[in-house]
């Protein structure tokens, strides 16, 4: 197995199962650590500047990449039109330019406040260098390799697709120049570092909240009337019942 | 109708010395460990003033609760949905920790192992966050009997609407007027936290009202801090997670007292139960403004009436929460006697913590060295009922802080209150001899809404209560709800049903 064969071909899959089992056993049993560890009340200034940039540029940017790789027709068809392309790759250059202003800002601020340097451990220094590595390399390949929305479906998708299918093709890769191999590379190292860190926050995301009425009213003992669910969650450890959520207001 | 039960502490405002006790009381409980050091859940503030963390009252900078929107619709000041959600990267109404203080203690080790010297050794204030020396400029009760009121009692925002003259008055020192405001989470019937939290963390009890966050569920979000008009919720900077009062539940549950209440020096606080309308809460919260506190107050339910007994039934509530709710002191201060006002209905979360408002002096003028009362001399037995204005602490205030800045419910209560202590003074100085009092006091007490039993009555409940009497809790049976959820016996031989892991922060 030459060393393209582990990194593109084996490594994948342990950060893969990796990271789902981790997350799952994390959330059954520790859910009490996953949290977004904001530090807002102790310092807000730069990290306005900072976390901003920083999470939007990266969450727009992530989803981009998600469509290329699952619909990479959708790509394709977009950037039938040159100018649509040059559209493309001026946003996405523009987005890792903002993320790479943010995160440098967030760095900073650790550093340079005494009360954010306090909360700090080193599970958030490696993951900001994690994402630090991914997002300058990300940068480096839209100026340096560009029309990248243009080729990457071509170079990654069946590659990607050979991993999903698990018959892993790391040959597809072999060949591209090392900043594009420490960019997909430092991908995994995120996979790999996500459910021990503060990471695990991104699957937290709230959506659930655009379904649930405004009020949240639990009950402990099951009432006589059907004005509250009975609980059904058998030997469930959960203190509490949840209710009949009430007042939609 | 579905009527459900709420915990509800009723504050004297009349008998607060400001001692704080409560206050330690409760950080010694719950707050003392490290991220929470500059939590109070329960404080005291001196009024006029800026409170704790200053300008809470300020919702055009912090967005706290709720508001009618032009079609009479509810909604939270702080977000929509969406915006709730987009917002979670960083929160701009979100208090800083300057906005509270930078939590101190002092290096007292200096003191022991500081080398010889010439001068005695000095311990330095120290952050507990970062352990390094700070300059202490604030803290949870900096304005403390009006210190520094040149900058907090001036911009206190519930001023707004004191004339200019009576303000300037308040700056004389021989006008000068204070009152200590306790504070803890109201545990609301609409509660903003609730509203604001994207993840569903937060959530009120049925049984008992109380507000509680579950922390296993809490992502440091942070919207509750912003969305609780009150500040009551507190983000701990160590955990990540959200804290707040949680009305001592595990001493209810045993009958105990809160913390706070238990503690408290001046004996101001009662507790007991309040049943409520489940169903009108959507209805009360959105009423207009000037129906608003009528609103609320309506929404407390005669645990007496046959009506009110046959639907709490029907909802399940237990005949020990009944019996405990027709005990209720704060029923008696709140319904009965009509003497307590919630804390800023305004913000339409329908707090559900009592205040009676203060009386204070009568306003005094300096005349050629004497201080004289402002008031005709033929009626200096503080029969004040005609002269409300003379109070010291302005009408108004008192409105801006409990009745939406309407001065008529603030007078009806002081005149009753007044009404209260005339009639005990004629009886017991003017007339000790006899104990009987003339007609005239008793129309006196007619036309503040009283009668001799009721005056009595407030007067025992007022100044004479047991523990007993001040704290009615109803039987919690919350080993029967345990069983419903767990099996007791499979957690033999374990330590108990608290936290699998402790409470520390994730990485
Ligand atoms: S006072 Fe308590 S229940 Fe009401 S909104 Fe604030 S934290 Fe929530
Ligand atoms: S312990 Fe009682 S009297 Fe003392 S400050 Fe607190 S509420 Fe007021």
């Amino acid at each position: 197995m030459t060393s393209n064969d582990f990194l593109f071909g084996v490594i994948p899959y342990v950060v893969g199962v990796l990271a789902i089992i981790v997350t799952i056993l994390r959330w059954r049993m520790r859910q009490f650590t996953v949290s977004s560890l904001s530090s807002q009340l102790l310092e807000s200034r730069k990290l306005y500047w900072g976390s901003i940039p920083f999470h939007w540029g990266l969450s727009i940017i992530l989803t981009l990449h998600f469509i290329a790789l699952i619909i990479p027709q959708a790509f394709e068809l977009w950037n039938g039109a040159p100018l649509r392309l040059y559209l493309l790759e001026i946003t996405g250059l523009a987005l890792g330019l903002w993320a790479l202003f943010g995160i440098c800002v967030l760095i900073w601020r650790r550093y340079s406040d005494q009360r954010v340097m306090t909360v700090t451990t080193k599970s958030d220094l490696l993951v900001l260098g994690v994402v630090l590595v991914q997002i300058i390399t990300g940068v480096w390949i839209a100026i340096g390799y560009r029309w990248g929305s243009y080729w990457g479906t071509a170079v990654f998708v069946p590659y990607v697709r050979s991993l999903f299918y698990f018959q892993p093709n790391p040959d597809l890769v072999a060949a591209l120049p090392w900043v594009l191999k420490t960019h997909v590379l430092s991908f995994f190292a995120f996979l790999a570092v996500f459910p021990f860190t503060r990471l695990v926050h991104i699957i937290t995301l709230p959506l659930q909240y655009f379904a649930r009425p405004w009020q949240k009213v639990v009950a402990n003992r099951t009432p006589s009337t059907p004005d509250f669910e009975p609980n059904t969650t058998g030997g469930s450890r959960a203190p509490v019942v949840v209710g009949a959520d009430d007042s939609r207001v | 109708m579905r009527v459900r039960a709420q915990m509800s502490m009723l504050f004297h405002l009349d008998k607060c010395i400001g001692c704080h006790t409560c206050s330690v009381a409760c950080k010694n409980l719950w707050t003392d460990r490290e991220g929470a050091e500059y939590m109070w859940w329960n404080n005291v503030e001196t009024r006029p003033g800026t409170g704790y963390p200053v300008g809470w009252e300020d919702q055009d900078h912090y967005k706290g609760g709720w508001k009618r929107d032009k079609k009479g619709k509810l909604k939270l000041t702080l977000h929509s949905k969406g915006g709730g959600v987009a917002k979670a990267f960083y929160n701009p109404s979100l208090p800083e920790l300057e906005d509270y203080y930078d939590p101190f203690t002092f290096k007292y080790g200096d003191l022991f192992t500081g080398p010889a010297q010439e001068q005695q050794a000095t311990a330095i204030p120290i952050s507990k966050i970062t352990g390094q020396p700070v300059e202490i400029s604030s803290g949870p009760n900096w304005d403390d009997d009006l210190g520094g009121s040149d900058t907090y009692a001036k911009n206190d925002v519930s001023m707004q609407g004191v004339t200019q003259e009576v303000r300037a008055q308040m700056e004389e020192l021989e006008r000068v007027v204070m009152n200590y405001l306790p504070r803890i989470c109201n545990h609301c019937l609409n509660p903003a936290c609730v509203g604001a939290c994207p993840s569903g963390a937060i959530y009120k009890r049925a049984e008992d009202g109380v507000v509680l966050v579950n922390e296993d569920k809490c992502r440091g979000w942070r919207q509750c801090v912003s969305a609780c008009p009150y500040k009551k919720v507190y983000y701990n900077w160590t955990t990540g997670k959200s804290e707040k009062c949680i009305l001592c539940f595990p001493r209810m549950e045993t009958g105990q007292a809160p913390a706070c209440a238990h503690s408290c020096v001046g004996r101001i606080r009662y507790m007991g139960v309040l049943l409520y309308d489940a169903d009108k809460i959507e209805e009360m919260a959105s009423s207009p403004e000037d129906e608003l506190l009528q609103a609320q107050m309506d929404m407390i339910l005669d645990p007496n009436d046959p009506q009110v007994i046959a639907a709490a039934k029907a909802s399940g509530i237990d005949d020990g929460w009944m019996d405990s709710a027709r005990r209720s002191p704060v029923y008696r201060f709140v319904k009965d006697w009509g003497l307590a006002l919630p804390l800023h209905p305004e913000y339409r979360t329908g707090a559900m913590m009592f205040y009676i408002p203060p009386l204070s002096p009568i306003v005094s003028t300096i005349e050629e060295g004497l201080v004289r009362l402002d008031l005709p001399s033929e009626r200096r037995d503080f029969e004040l009922l005609d002269e409300l204005d003379k109070a010291r602490m302005p009408v108004q205030y008192l409105a801006n802080l409990f009745s939406i800045g309407d001065q008529e419910p603030i007078r009806h209560i002081l005149k009753k209150m007044l009404s209260v202590r005339s009639y005990k003074r004629r009886q017991s100085v003017d007339n000790a001899a006899t104990g009987q009092v003339d007609q005239a006091t008793i129309d006196m007490l007619a036309d503040a809404g009283l009668d001799e039993q009721m005056a009595e009555d407030i007067y025992r409940l007022t100044t004479l209560p047991t523990i007993e009497d001040r704290f009615v809790f109803p039987p919690y049976h919350r080993e029967v709800a345990i069983e419903e959820l767990n099996d007791p016996l499979s957690a033999k031989g374990s330590t108990g049903f608290g936290y699998l892991a402790s409470p520390k922060r994730g990485a």
